[in-house]
C-alpha cells in the first residue's frame, strides 16, 4: 500500500480510478451500495472478492457507453431474409411436387437445391453479405449450413486437400452435426420406446 | 531505490540523444485506401492478395516491401542497417520472420499484439540512444483476412458482428530510426504493464484495452510532469470508438482531462460509412496511421509534438475459448519535431 501512496502525485493511478468507479456505481445503484466482503474470508478470498468488485465496476462503466444493437431492425431483417429463403424453398418444393415427386422425395430434392444455392452464393462471395444483413435469418436455414461448410473449404484449401480442406471442413459446422446426431439418436430411442410400448 | 540514468519516474524513459525518424513508409489494402487518409499512404494494394497465392504470403510481402521502402527513402541499403525490429499478429510472428528472411538485416522479432509498433519504436530508440545501433528499421503489419481466419471465422462465412467489434486493418508501416538526420525524433517512451479488468468478449477489445491505455497515459504524465495540452495529438492505437470513450472516462476520473487532441487510429482510419462498426484494429492500424498521415503532418508542420499510445489485446483464440479474460498492454511513445521554437 505504501508503494501506491508514494506514486500518488498530480494524477491518480488506475487503482484509484477504479476505486472511484466503485463509489460511483454504489451511488448509482443504491440497492447494491456499500457491499462489504463477507466476514470470515481468507486473505486470498478477500482479494478475489475485491477483484470481482473492480471488474463489476468497470463493466458498469463500459455498459454505459456500449452502443445499443438495433434489435427491432435486426429482428425485421432476420425475418425478411429468413422468410425469403424459406419462401424460395417452398416454391422449389411445390415445383418438384408439381413435377410428380412424392412429399419425401420433393423435400429431399429441395434440400439439395437449397444447399447448392447456399454453396454457390458463398463461392460468389455474396452469402457473407447476406449474413451481415440477415443475421440468424440466413444462418438457421439449410443454406447457412452450406455456407459454413463451403466457407471453411474455401478458407483452408490453401493448406492442402488433406490437412487443410479435409481436416477443417467442419470447423464451424461440426458442432451442429455432432449435437444434431446425438439429439436424433435420443429422439429415435424415445420414439422406439413409445411405439414398442403401444 | 536506485534509478537508472535514463529513467524518469516509474515507467518512463528519456532519450538523451533522441533518435530521428529519418524516413517512413506505409502500404495499405484496398479498403484502407478508400478511407479518409487513402491518398496519404505510399501504396494502396489493388486486391488483398498482392499478387500472391495466400493471404499470409501477401501480408509478409506487404511488410517486406514497406520495410524496403523505408530503407530506400532514407537513401541507404539494408546492409547499412544494424537492426530490424518487426512484429505482427500471426502465430509465431511468421509475417515478420519471413520478411526478415528476405532482408538480411539482424532481426529481433516482437510480439505485443496491436501495441507492437509502439513497442518497436521504444526499443528501437533505446538501441540507437544506447549506442548499440546507428540505424534501426522497424515495422509491423496486419491483414484483415489472415487475422480473421486465425482469430475468428472463415472470411466467407455469413456472420453478424456486434456494433463494438472492430475491423482488422490490412496494412504495414515502417520507420527508419537513425542517430542523426532530419526529421522528428523519439524523445520519450513509457513501457506499460499488462492489465486485465475482466473483459472476456473477444469482440470487445476496445474495452479490454482501455484501462491499459489510461494507465500508461496517467503514468506518462505523472512521470514527465507534462500536461496533455503540451501535445498536438495524443493518439491511441486501436481502441475503437467504444474503447476511446471508455479510456477518456477513465482518464477524466484519474484527473487527466484530455481534450479534442485525444483520438484513436482505429477511429480515424475508416469512414463511418465503411460500416466497420467500432473502427480499425491490428498491428497495422497504428503503424499505417503513424507512417502515413501523422508523420506527414509532422513533416508539414501541422503537428509538433505527438504521443502514440500503442494498445494491444494479448489473448489467443484458445484462451478465449477456455474462458480467460483478455489481458491488455499499452506503450506510450513521444515523437517531437526538433528545431525552431
Amino acid at each position: 500500500m505504501d508503494e501506491q501512496k508514494e506514486n500518488r502525485g498530480r494524477y491518480n493511478v488506475l487503482s484509484d480510478v477504479i476505486a472511484r468507479l466503485r463509489m460511483e456505481k454504489d451511488l448509482a445503484e443504491p440497492e447494491l451500495a456499500g457491499q462489504k466482503p463477507p466476514a470470515g474470508l481468507s486473505e486470498q478470498e478477500r482479494q478475489k472478492w475485491e477483484k470481482q468488485a473492480d471488474q463489476e465496476a468497470y463493466r458498469w462503466l463500459v455498459e454505459q457507453h456500449k452502443p445499443k444493437a438495433p434489435v427491432k431492425r435486426n429482428l425485421l431483417l432476420a425475418f425478411l431474409v429468413g422468410g425469403t429463403i424459406c419462401a424460395a424453398g417452398q416454391v422449389i418444393m411445390n415445383y418438384f411436387q408439381g413435377a410428380g415427386l412424392g412429399a419425401k422425395e420433393a423435400a429431399a430434392a429441395t434440400s439439395l437445391v437449397m444447399v447448392f444455392l447456399g454453396a454457390f452464393l458463398t463461392g460468389l462471395g455474396v452469402y457473407d453479405s447476406i449474413g451481415k444483413v440477415g443475421g440468424a435469418g440466413s444462418i438457421v436455414p439449410i443454406t447457412g449450413f452450406a455456407n459454413s461448410i463451403v466457407s471453411s473449404a474455401m478458407e483452408f484449401k490453401r493448406e492442402g486437400y488433406v490437412y487443410g480442406l479435409g481436416a477443417r471442413l467442419f470447423t464451424v459446422a461440426g458442432p451442429v452435426l455432432v449435437y444434431g446426431f446425438i439429439v436424433s439418436v435420443l429422439i429415435g430411442l424415445v420414439t422406439f420406446y413409445f411405439s414398442s410400448g403401444s | 531505490m536506485l534509478q537508472a540514468a535514463k529513467k524518469l519516474g516509474k515507467q518512463t524513459f528519456k532519450f538523451d540523444n533522441p533518435p530521428v525518424i529519418v524516413s517512413y513508409a506505409s502500404i495499405v489494402g484496398p479498403m484502407e485506401g478508400q478511407g479518409p487518409f487513402g491518398k496519404e499512404f505510399d501504396y494502396v494494394l489493388e486486391d488483398d492478395l498482392f499478387g500472391e497465392k495466400t493471404w499470409e504470403k501477401a501480408e509478409s510481402k506487404m511488410l517486406r516491401e514497406t520495410l524496403k521502402l523505408a530503407v530506400q527513402k532514407a537513401s541507404t541499403s539494408p546492409a547499412e542497417v544494424d537492426f530490424l525490429l518487426a512484429g505482427d499478429l500471426l502465430n509465431q510472428i511468421v509475417t515478420s520472420n519471413f520478411a526478415a528472411r528476405a532482408l538480411g538485416i539482424p532481426f529481433l522479432g516482437l510480439y505485443g499484439a496491436c501495441s507492437t509498433m509502439a513497442e518497436a519504436l521504444a526499443l528501437g530508440a533505446m538501441l540507437v540512444d544506447g549506442g548499440f545501433a546507428e540505424r534501426v528499421v522497424l515495422g509491423t503489419s496486419s491483414h484483415h483476412n489472415t487475422s480473421e481466419r486465425q482469430f475468428r471465422y472463415p472470411t466467407e462465412q455469413g456472420v453478424q458482428r456486434p456494433l463494438w467489434a472492430q475491423w482488422t486493418v490490412t496494412g504495414a508501416g515502417a520507420v527508419l530510426l537513425a542517430r542523426e538526420g532530419k526529421g522528428p525524433a523519439v524523445t520519450r517512451a513509457t513501457v506499460g504493464k499488462v492489465l486485465d479488468l475482466g473483459v472476456k468478449d473477444a469482440n470487445d477489445m476496445g474495452s479490454a484495452m482501455a484501462p491499459a491505455a489510461a494507465d500508461s497515459l496517467l503514468c506518462y504524465f505523472q512521470d514527465t510532469g507534462e500536461e496533455p495540452e503540451d501535445y498536438d495529438l495524443i493518439v491511441t492505437g486501436d481502441l475503437g470508438s467504444l474503447g476511446l470513450k471508455v479510456a477518456r472516462e477513465l482518464l477524466v476520473r484519474g484527473g487527466l482531462a484530455v481534450g479534442e487532441n485525444f483520438t484513436d487510429c482505429g477511429v480515424l482510419v475508416y469512414y463511418p460509412e465503411q460500416d466497420v462498426h467500432a473502427g480499425g484494429s491490428g498491428c497495422g492500424c497504428s503503424a499505417v496511421m503513424l507512417c502515413g498521415p501523422i508523420l506527414k503532418r509532422m513533416e508539414a508542420g501541422n503537428y509538433r509534438r505527438i504521443l502514440l499510445v500503442g494498445t494491444g489485446a494479448l489473448m489467443s483464440p484458445l484462451t478465449v475459448q477456455q474462458g480467460e479474460s483478455i489481458p491488455a498492454l499499452a506503450h506510450v511513445v513521444a515523437i517531437e519535431k526538433k528545431g525552431e521554437g
